[in-house]
């Protein structure tokens, strides 16, 4: 079961008015297995192997930290919100059981 | 000594005494299904196999009022149940002095049910997530959410009835 693996992205408006709460969308690559499905052809357990840790933050402040299980569907989609207070960047790191990592940013322009 | 306590929760199925003795000397590390669990998650309380003990695990309690103010959408079918997509929001100012801090999404009777646990700041302006989650078959779907004050507070439970179940992956 070889498949893409992170592949990070995120869509968030590219301006907003001060104060105005504007929704992030994002998605990664991720298989998210539990650790308790058979591979079909070999009767082994396939390995868990998914996303535990989302850090959120704006311009280098914590603004979500969001914790997952196996229960997470695979490649995983996540929206959330953030109240665009200032310009600036806004970044994400994905982190995985088998210490991989990643990581996306994202400019918004607030006037 | 934060990394220690999480270390003491890798290995479900030996007891906290026996893991503190060779926490530390990279045993763990080998054989382990989660063997890289990544620094600060709460491995106890996503291991915790019963939906009682993983809200002890994550909240501290089982018993949480239900307000309206805790708001869970899903649907009411879902024909694959590797892919049903929720929404939470939870009522509040998110100000500095009145936010939503925490927030737990689980499903009852998944092998395990703690499914997500948000940790918001005021900055997100509105406790809101959206994702999609696996369902091992009919089940009901709850969140609860925990305030800057300490205040707890879960939604009403929401059926989705599962046609196809999705723990397969």
């Amino acid at each position: 079961m070889a498949e893409a693996l992170g592949n990070p992205m995120i869509r968030m408006p590219g301006s907003a008015k001060k104060g105005e709460i504007v929704e992030i969308r994002s998605l990664i690559m991720n298989p998210m297995t539990t650790g308790l499905q058979k591979d079909k052809k070999t009767g082994k357990l396939i390995p868990a192997h998914f996303i535990q840790t989302v850090t959120i933050t704006f311009n280098d402040k914590p603004l979500l930290d969001i914790d997952w299980s196996t229960a997470v569907s695979s490649n995983p989609y996540l929206a959330f919100k953030m109240r665009a207070e200032e310009s600036g960047t806004l970044k994400m790191v994905w982190k995985d059981n088998t210490n991989g990592s990643w990581s996306a940013d994202s400019k918004i322009t607030v006037s | 000594m934060k990394q220690m306590q999480r270390r003491q929760f890798l290995g479900t199925g030996v007891t906290a005494a026996a893991v503190a003795a060779v926490a530390g000397t990279g045993l763990l590390r080998a054989g382990n299904a989660f063997a890289g669990n990544v620094a600060g998650w709460p491995a106890k309380a996503f291991d915790a196999k019963v939906l009682d003990e993983a809200m002890g695990d994550s909240i501290g309690k089982t018993d949480v009022p239900v307000s309206s103010k805790v708001s869970l959408k899903a649907p009411t079918i879902a024909e694959n149940g590797g892919a049903v997509p929720v929404t939470i929001e939870v009522d509040s100012p998110m100000t500095t002095d009145d936010y939503i801090s925490t927030v737990w999404l689980f499903v009852d009777h998944n092998p395990t049910p703690l499914a997500s646990q948000f940790t918001f700041t005021p900055a997100c302006g509105k406790a809101y997530i959206q994702e999609r989650i696996k369902m091992a078959k009919t089940d009901n779907v709850r969140v609860v959410a925990k305030t800057n004050k300490g205040e707890l507070m879960a939604s009403a439970p929401r059926e989705v009835k599962v046609t196809i179940g999705g723990c397969g992956g």
